[in-house]
């Protein structure tokens, strides 16, 4: 009887897993994503009933108290922040995942103590360290995302040698703690996760900027990896499945955004030949589209830019009347600028003139994985007009125009022209070969990689410096005036 | 033992078709699979409930909630931001289409 309890059980569970990957399989088209995103939520719903079920639960006032309180604030923060917000909320709720992964790790070490299986002691001796990292990761992540924090990488002095230090301590700590006598477990499983918490700020404090992607998509694996710990701490299948098809989920997205920028994950996690370049853009593209444009000082200089700048847009304007056709690039320079409402304004009135205006999005554009993707859909912009990267690619040979808004090393030549730069050989998007490029960036400074871009001294740019936002505005007025 | 084993051909067998699944995905979706994704991993509320389904210290109930509260925030936030996100993704001149 009990066996057969066993059996039904477990195919329960299967069924629920089997709910899931329908879920994440429907992922597959964009029509059908939404109703892939419900029925995993469905499953979740399902598994949750089903612990309840199965589970006498003895303190109902405390757990309905937390369940709300957590839900409602979920919710209310959910319907509340910008689609520019995203990746610093996608860390923080990562966060929020990895600090109950490795409270349930200690409970569970605590209560099962030394007659609990050795397979589960050592999988929640890594829960604790994989949760707590996980936690102070994300939060130090989330932080610099809503720029509440500096964008750049932050060197210690030492910080590799801090980072091995820390994480021979985190294999010495839990060693002990496994063989050490009962009364003094408890003491070295919070040491443990104060290691574990140490060690997250270390990783992830000297990633910044451009490489923000590739951090929050390693952190988004270990949750995953987390969730499957905590999983085998307590034996139960349904937590591993999930958590493991988390972590795979991760671990593809991170291997995605290291191949689009031709790097390998260690030498983003130890950057330090970097450091100056992030400097730059500091001086650049981040801090520059948030302090007012500064007018130059000599009156006669300010009058010659002035000139320049009414040529250029003259310029601008007549190539967007000529072409047939126009890519947009957006980067995330476009994001802060906060100016993709305008510049799909922009995108529209050229439509409006018979002119086929497509967007190309390279992969690692903006802060988190397809993060531009989902800015541009914000603005109504029909998903079929958002090219990846190898179809735009080849189209540019036969685009008249291209339109750049804040994006520089993504379109950056000397990835491909030059060795020996901090870019060669990531896969860039050609606009090189279209027809004509207009750039709007904020001005010529390179990008994150402190690599100069010779698209700017290219014969067929037509460079309009300034707030993306103001650009796209200006764009709009001149052709507005013209008619077709 | 036999649990171990069970454990770890469950992790590989999820990993292995998550991993077939995912690298379908195509890229204008990755934000709002990382987003579904981390979702799930608020899976860990069923670990947390599972707290409350023993006697325990009021210290124990108190980190418990914690968890509890966490891991609900965790999933009912990160379904619900996946939803506004997908709900945007429009393809407005060919609506007939869909299925």
């Amino acid at each position: 009887m009990n066996q057969m309890l066993q059996y039904t059980n477990t195919i329960i569970d299967l069924l629920i897993v089997g709910v899931l990957i329908i879920g994440i399989r429907q992922f597959r088209a964009p029509e059908q994503a939404r109703r892939g995103n419900l029925t995993a939520a469905l499953a979740l719903g399902c598994a949750f009933l089903l612990v309840l079920f199965r589970n006498g639960i003895i303190d109902i006032f405390t757990v309905v108290i937390s369940l709300l309180a957590g839900s409602v604030l979920g919710y209310a923060v959910a319907r509340r922040v910008n689609m520019i917000q995203i990746p610093a909320m996608v860390a923080f709720q990562n966060g929020a995942g990895g600090i109950a992964a490795f409270i349930v790790s200690l409970l569970e070490l605590t209560r099962g103590g030394v007659h609990m299986p050795f397979i589960n002691q050592i999988s929640g001796l890594l829960g604790l360290c994989i949760g707590s990292l996980t936690f102070s990761g994300s939060m130090v992540a989330s932080a610099k995302l809503a720029n509440k924090m500096r964008q750049t990488p932050q060197i210690l002095n030492k910080h590799s040698f801090l980072v091995l230090v820390n994480g021979l301590a985190l294999v010495i700590v839990g060693l002990a703690a496994l063989f050490a006598p009962p009364n003094v477990r408890v003491p070295l499983f919070i040491l443990q996760i104060l290691l574990g918490l140490a060690f997250g700020v270390l990783f992830s404090i000297r990633i910044g900027g451009a490489d923000m992607p590739v951090l929050i998509s390693l952190l988004n694996a270990t949750t995953g990896l987390a969730a499957a710990l905590c999983g085998m701490v307590i034996s139960n299948q349904l937590l591993i499945a999930a958590g493991a098809t988390v972590a795979a989920s991760g671990s593809i997205l991170t291997y995605v955004m290291c191949n689009a920028m031709n790097r390998n994950l260690g030498s983003i996690m130890i950057p330090a030949a970097r450091a100056p370049a992030a400097g730059k853009e500091q001086a650049g593209e981040i801090q520059g589209a948030f302090t007012p444009f500064q007018p130059l000082d000599h009156p006669e200089q300010e009058e010659k830019r002035e000139k320049d700048e009414v040529d250029e847009l003259t310029r601008a304007a007549q190539v967007l009347e000529k072409a047939r056709n126009v890519i947009i690039v957006p980067g995330y320079g476009m994001a802060i600028a906060r100016a993709q409402f305008k510049v799909v304004e922009l995108a529209d009135l050229l439509e409006e003139r018979g002119v086929e205006t497509m967007f190309a999005i390279h992969p690692v554009a903006g802060r988190m994985p397809g993060h531009m993707n989902v800015m541009l859909a914000e603005a109504d912009v029909d998903y079929d007009k958002l090219l990846e990267m190898d179809a735009a690619n080849e189209k540019f040979p036969e685009t008249d125009a291209v339109l750049i808004f804040g994006a520089c090393d993504v379109v950056n030549p000397a990835a491909i022209q030059t060795e020996g730069t901090p870019i060669s050989g990531m896969p860039i998007l050609m606009v090189q070969e279209a027809g004509n490029v207009i750039i709007c960036n904020y001005d010529a400074n390179p990008g994150y990689s402190g690599e100069e871009n010779p698209l700017y001294e290219d014969k067929k740019a037509i460079t309009l410096f300034g707030d993306a936002l103001e650009t796209a505005g200006k764009l709009i007025d001149v052709l507005a005036l013209t008619d077709r | 033992m036999a649990n171990l084993f069970l454990m770890t051909g469950v992790f590989i067998l999820c990993f292995g078709i998550g991993y077939l699944l995912i690298s379908r995905v195509p890229p204008l979706l990755h934000t709002p699979l990382m987003s579904m994704t981390n979702a799930i991993s608020g899976v860990t509320i069923l670990g947390a409930l599972l707290i409350f389904s023993h006697p325990t210290s009021s210290f124990a109930k108190i980190l418990g909630g914690i968890a509890l509260m966490a891991a609900a925030f965790n999933v009912v936030g990160g379904f619900v931001i996946t939803d506004r996100m997908l709900k945007l993704f429009k393809r407005n001149n060919a609506g007939m289409d869909e299925t």
